[in-house]
């Protein structure tokens, strides 16, 4: 088992530098961060920029600069935003705000998705079958923001209006200066979050359901089922504890795969409903070009998809011993 | 509709994958099968020999829905890409009615510059429909020649490439997307290079599922007689390998048709993608959300044209899934 890890963990390193060198790359070739001092009017004295340029260390050659930034970022300096403000714990905070969305849609999607993929397969080409099927398919095919935006303009009032009160709320992550006990609190994210996590968490559970219906399916069609049912197990006992605990690991890797994709999915659907999260923080980078805000935006993602990549692939050996020594 | 003619079975002969009728043949299993010679049939024979292309057709019209699916697809293509032509307002046509809802004068209303909503639904669908087409075809390209080289090379090639696929699926494509866009924004709005961008980002499943099909089918003694007779690698490759993967590529690529489309009506929806005075699917939402209560046509219409776009697809892969493989059970990951 340990040396497993070790064998995805030397996979994940050479991978996140590379990653690196890739959003390196990627944003150094984005455009001129001193484009605004140039373009200033009247004129910035050609001094000041130079002077500037040295400080930026955009007067050295490429390698040199990718090294400075590296030896920065993996001491934890991310730099200073173009307004000069810190990068690490702006970053943070922001990438705390679309995880609780991220976390909880993806938890509810993948109960979602194993419930109706699960229920698919055993009743398979039942009404219940063709309806998850149509309802996987109809979410397949929807954006995202397409379907945040529904549930926000149409569903929000509906919902407020049959409490009588102000329960879920349509902008922002938090009500502003929010203060009060720990449960008024709770209650008040709670209410921000439920529509972005319903409408991600949607979107996310249609393509794992098909995949869990078609896990379950090749489950039940295998030989030590109808063992199981042949000597004389009764039904329900054979679908939870033999078909379905062995149908649930090919999801996971199926999960890690997307979570990128998830993130991605996320960072549209704040923007929906006006969070200050990880989105609004990418579209404030590319429309300001802040090289430090993207560079530390795409880095730090790509730490946490491999990383949940590491984690669900050792999840995978845990759960399945073939893995482990194949 | 019953089907009472035999199924084909890996023990029949297929149609021969390098297409080029020699007596080994091998079947979409990679078995060979030696081409049973002509018997003269004691009585009149009722069945007729398919290729695989007849048999994958026949499946594929089964299905209904697929069948019925692939029509409205093609008509929405057909329309998006040609109608704007022929309707009588041009999406930047600016009418003396504002905000107006839908009529017979304006089957999708106005906006309240006086737009006509379905001249601008007709030209963001267009740009929509040919990034996602450009980069069902592209990325296809891309992903195949990758996976061929990394299945049929292995090595150190096929670790280079599959390490340089986890890399792109380390970073979410929107967020490249948006830097790219950013850094050449005179060609961002331009829908040729949005659908070049991510052309380049979405082959890395089609990789994976090429790559699968030439590693479990390298070591086959078709591919052993072909080198035999002195087929080149490029040859061996391309005539008889990737003749095999045929199926999940066509799936695939049809997946990949409503995956572009809402990545760039995403992209379009930040603000990042096509870009006024041009518009899209993705832009029209984003307007027509300001004022969604008020002028509900504006948000509806163009979404409405997103879902039907990727609904009918996805139907489409799926009926061509099970006119390539009844016995597949897998479906998109």
């Amino acid at each position: 088992m340990l040396s497993f890890i070790v064998r995805r963990l030397l996979i994940a390193i050479p991978l996140i530098l590379l990653s690196s060198v890739l959003v390196f790359l990627l944003v150094a070739n984005s455009g001129d961060p001193l484009a605004d001092l140039k373009g200033r009017n009247p004129p910035v004295p050609p001094q000041v920029i130079q002077a500037r340029e040295h400080t930026l260390g955009l007067d050295k050659p490429l390698p040199a600069r990718y090294a400075t930034w590296l030896g920065n970022f993996v001491q934890g300096d991310m730099g200073e935003s173009n307004k000069g403000i810190e990068v690490r714990p702006l970053l943070w905070q922001r990438m705390k705000v679309t995880l609780r969305m991220v976390v909880l849609a993806s938890i509810l999607a993948i109960i979602l998705a194993v419930g109706a993929g699960v229920l698919s397969a055993v009743k398979q080409y039942t009404p219940t079958d063709y309806a998850f099927t149509f309802l996987g398919f109809l979410f397949l095919s929807m954006p995202v923001f397409w379907l945040a935006a529904l549930l926000k303009e149409y569903g929000a009032i509906r919902l407020n209006s049959l409490f009588g009160k102000q329960v879920v709320y349509t902008v922002g992550a938090e009500t502003p200066n929010l203060t009060g006990s720990l449960g008024h609190r709770l209650a008040d994210w709670g209410g921000h979050l439920i529509l972005p996590t319903i409408a991600l968490a949607l979107i996310s559970f249609a393509a794992w359901s098909r995949y869990q219906r078609a896990t379950m399916l090749d489950v039940l069609g295998s030989d030590y089922i109808r063992l199981a049912r042949a000597k004389g197990l009764p039904r329900s006992r054979v679908m939870v504890r033999h078909a379905l605990r062995n149908a649930l690991i090919p999801l996971v890797t199926v999960v890690a795969i997307d979570i990128g994709a998830v993130f991605g999915g996320a960072v549209i659907t704040e923007r929906v409903f006006s969070w200050q999260g990880m989105g609004a923080l990418l579209v404030q980078g590319v429309t300001t070009n802040d090289v430090n805000i993207l560079l530390a935006w795409l880095m730090v993602t790509s730490v946490f998809v491999v990383l949940f990549n590491l984690i669900a692939d050792v999840l995978y050996a845990v759960l399945d011993p073939r893995i482990r020594y194949g | 509709m019953a089907d009472t003619r035999p199924r084909p079975s890996a023990t029949q002969p297929a149609a021969d994958p390098a297409g080029d009728g020699q007596d080994l043949v091998s079947t979409e299993h990679g078995v060979q099968v030696h081409e049973v010679p002509t018997i003269t049939p004691d009585r009149e024979f009722t069945v007729k020999r398919r290729s695989q292309t007849q048999m994958v057709i026949r499946r594929f019209m089964a299905h209904k829905l697929a069948v019925g699916s692939l029509v409205v697809f093609v008509l929405v293509v057909i329309i998006s890409l040609v109608g704007g032509r022929f309707w009588k307002y041009s999406y930047s046509d600016i009418t003396d009615q504002f905000s107006s809802p839908p009529s017979l004068e304006h089957p999708m209303g106005t906006d309240d510059i006086g737009h006509d909503s379905l001249a601008q639904v007709l030209r963001g669908a267009q740009k929509s429909v040919q990034v996602a087409l450009m980069v069902a075809v592209l990325s296809t390209l891309i992903g195949a020649i990758i996976g061929a080289l990394a299945g049929y090379y292995r090595g150190w090639v096929d670790a280079a490439l599959m390490r340089f696929t986890d890399l792109i699926l380390t970073i979410p494509s929107i967020a490249i997307l948006a830097v790219l866009a950013a850094t050449l924004a005179d060609k961002a709005g331009n829908w040729f290079f949005v659908g070049l961008v991510l052309s380049l980002l979405a082959w890395t499943y089609i990789a994976r599922v090429v790559r699968g099909t030439f590693l479990s089918l390298r070591e086959k003694e078709f591919v052993e007689a072909a080198r035999a007779l002195g087929a080149s690698d490029s040859r061996i490759m391309f005539r008889h390998l990737l003749p095999n993967a045929t199926g999940s590529i066509i799936v695939n690529a049809t997946i990949t048709v409503s995956v572009a489309i809402l990545t760039e009506t995403a992209l379009s929806y930040l603000g990042l993608g096509i870009k006024a005075p041009d518009t899209s699917l993705g832009l029209l939402i984003s307007t027509g959300q300001q004022a969604a209560t008020t002028r509900p046509w504006l948000f509806y219409f163009p979404g409405i044209i997103i879902v039907i776009v990727a609904l009918t697809i996805n139907f489409i892969g799926d009926g061509l899934r099970d006119a390539f493989d009844p016995t597949q059970t897998r479906v998109r990951a």
